[in-house]
């Protein structure tokens, strides 16, 4: 319902009279190039370190020491990329975070849409209490040692069910994905109802179709939540290195060139694999593309989708 | 929206309201739930519970699961009360000393490191919550000028792309680009090129400059992505007001500041105020990335001392003591906020 309010044109604008119009006319044009300009500096701005990561995890790891790489790489080499996935943790780390997220994508969307169904439902004499239990939880949080502790005794240190079990349903998108079927109007759910389709169909067969911009933008957040998280890793996987991720890895990484840094003698330390040598440096920039491309590949398949997801999920239904 | 008559909206959702229909105003809402309870439709009998079997069973073992997750960590609260020492195994197991944590922690020994931690953590979020309200509004405005829209959409793009990064990345890329100019240090570049300093700045190693890499870096990462709420709500405004304006001859900036600004003023209020409720729960990945030794003076927020001095080196009772500290500032924080927006929203929104 608020989605479509997006699409709206912005503002209608018809000068009118003719020596104000001309007036107006080179006002508008200072105003615009000012504006594109700032806008075209912002963007570049955005983009640069994006780029110049970029160009050093392409260049050669020895010469990318020297510094000054701008935004294309100047001695270019496919070597940082060779070294990097031919490292077994990395690579072990990598498979562990797209596994961990398209579990965790695949859960949430199949458990939260089954609990927005049913908080949907008009009918359901709960749907109120239910909702404010689940809504509190986005405030209330028994704190990061208590968490852990409820992870420890449950067993679920050092294991894959650490990644997904405790997160099947976030609040928020919950209440997206319940506004969202909200707007179905009552006569498919009414008219299937006749034709004898139980609940679990309904949700299934109809609701769940009719809301696939929803169940994307749904599936976007998480998966950029599980594919970014470092911590739950951190606090309950780390002591077995088969579960270690790639954003956990680069945080090891990024802690001891910090500390490097610190003791100012950066960069000039070298990593190896294999028999192949790069550099401190290309490697942190190799791992950090590595880490961000697959989001920023999905990003613009889901795009047209997020605002209105953003939007629909601040309106409380 | 006939329902929305009959049922109270779910307390708050953590952003901003949507504007309700005219009719709905408090005292009505409260009578159409009077009514309701009496409606003998509304009354929770077992036969509607029978009924709904099959919507039960949908949510009920994830109102199970989520309890088990959410709430019942709580009796890890009771090591703030004990001398917890993780090889005794089982919490309770464990000596108690009362409240001896708290008092160590608020006015003993750690007193004076945790005030400079609250006062840390406030100072980065009010911080980073400002300059990022400002800048957002300001790059809304501006994106609404534009009136070539593949350029609109180009631009909007590019800078809503830095919220899909992780923290990890975003603090890997600004310590580079606060490093020295041979690091790749990219700011101090252009400083020296613009004759702002002679000298490269070590950003990272003063303390003084902590609140401000927080709060911009903040601003890099999240500056499209908050554009997009007040995008939304300026779409909403009516052209038919800028129309008018212009026949009584208004420019641009009249236009900017006596039609725009005023009529997002409701959303930039709300925002603010439910944003203001997270004041100690922001800010942890920044400080924990970037800080250091030499400026953890200014660097150490609530999270981050849970997570170094508890977490890490072994004292947990003192580190839960922070936490729910910072737990139940937090839900007495947004519970506020929210009821003041809610209350603001009744007068201004509607």
């Amino acid at each position: 319902m608020s989605g479509t309010t997006v699409a709206k044109p912005l503002t209608r604008r018809a000068s009118r009279g003719g020596s104000r119009r001309r007036k107006r006319t080179v006002e508008q044009i200072i105003f615009t190039t000012l504006n594109t300009t700032f806008l075209l500096a912002l963007a570049a701005l955005m983009i640069y370190p994006l780029l110049n990561t970029l160009a050093i995890s392409l260049n050669d790891g020895n010469d990318a020491v020297r510094g000054g790489i701008g935004i294309w790489p100047r001695v270019f080499s496919l070597q940082n990329y060779n070294v990097v996935f031919n490292m077994t943790t990395i690579y072990q780390a990598f498979v562990m975070s797209v596994l961990k997220t398209v579990v965790v994508v695949a859960t949430n969307l199949v458990f939260t849409s089954m609990l927005a169904y049913a908080l949907s439902r008009k009918e359901f004499i709960f749907r109120r209490s239910i909702t404010l239990i689940f809504v509190l939880t986005m405030y209330f949080d028994a704190g990061l040692i208590p968490n852990y502790l409820l992870i420890r005794d449950l067993g679920m240190l050092n294991s894959f069910q650490a990644y997904w079990v405790p997160t099947i349903i976030s609040a928020f998108n919950l209440i997206v994905l319940r506004t969202y079927m909200k707007s179905i109007p009552d006569e498919i759910i009414e008219s299937a109802r006749t034709d004898g389709a139980g609940e679990f169909r309904m949700w299934w067969q109809i609701v769940m179709p009719l809301c696939k911009p929803a169940l994307a933008v749904v599936g976007l957040f998480v998966a950029v939540a599980s594919w970014n998280s470092w911590l739950d890793t951190l606090l309950y996987n780390s002591g077995d290195q088969a579960l270690s991720t790639l954003q956990y890895e680069l945080q090891k990484l990024l802690a001891s060139s910090m500390n490097a840094g610190m003791n100012s003698v950066a960069a000039t330390g070298s990593a190896q694999s294999g028999g192949q040598v790069t550099t401190p440096i290309a490697l942190r920039s190799t791992i950090t593309v590595v880490a961000a491309v697959p989001i920023l590949l999905v990003y613009p398949f889901l795009q047209k989708h997020f605002v209105s997801g953003l939007v629909i999920g601040s309106v409380k239904g | 929206m006939t329902d929305a008559t009959v049922s109270t909206p779910v307390p708050a959702t953590g952003l901003e309201p949507a504007p309700e229909p005219a009719s709905s105003s408090r005292a009505q809402k409260r009578k159409a739930r009077k009514k309701a309870a009496k409606d003998p439709k509304r009354k929770i009998t077992w036969d509607r519970v029978w009924a709904q079997r099959a919507l039960l069973a949908m949510s009920v073992p994830l109102l199970l699961y989520q309890i088990l997750f959410k709430y019942v960590p709580v009796y890890g609260w009771a090591i703030a009360f004990q001398h917890y020492k993780p090889g005794r195994g089982s919490i309770w197991n464990q000596q108690w000393v009362g409240l001896e944590n708290f008092h160590n922690l608020f006015t003993g020994v750690n007193g004076e490191r945790f005030r400079q931690v609250v006062v840390n953590t406030m100072g980065q979020s009010v911080l980073t919550l400002i300059v990022g309200t400002f800048g957002a509004i300001v790059l809304a405005l501006l994106l609404n000028e534009v009136k070539n829209l593949p350029f609109k959409r180009i631009m909007q793009n590019i800078t809503y792309m830095p919220h899909f990064l992780s923290w990890v990345i975003v603090a890997s890329l600004a310590s580079v680009a606060l490093s020295l100019p041979s690091s790749g240090g990219f700011i101090n570049q252009g400083l020296m090129n613009l004759h702002i300093v002679d000298e490269p700045v070590l950003f990272l190693t003063q303390p003084n400059y902590f609140w401000e890499i927080v709060a911009g870096t903040n601003l890099w990462k999240e500056l499209g992505w908050n554009t997009i709420l007040y995008l939304a709500a300026i779409t909403a405004i009516d052209p038919g007001l800028y129309e008018a304006a212009e026949v009584d001859g208004a420019g641009r900036y009249r236009k900017m500041f006596s039609i725009t600004l005023p009529s997002i003023r409701p959303t930039i209020v709300v925002l603010l105020i439910i944003n203001s409720g997270w004041i100690l729960s922001t800010n942890f990945e920044l400080p924990y990335f970037l800080g250091n030794g030499l400026v953890s003076e200014k660097s150490e927020t609530i999270d981050v001392f849970v997570l170094r001095y508890g977490y890490q080196l072994g004292n947990y009772s003192l580190a839960v003591v922070a936490g729910i500290f910072k737990t139940i500032v937090a839900v007495i924080l947004v519970g506020s906020a929210n009821l003041a927006a809610k209350r603001l929203n009744q007068e201004t929104l509607v």
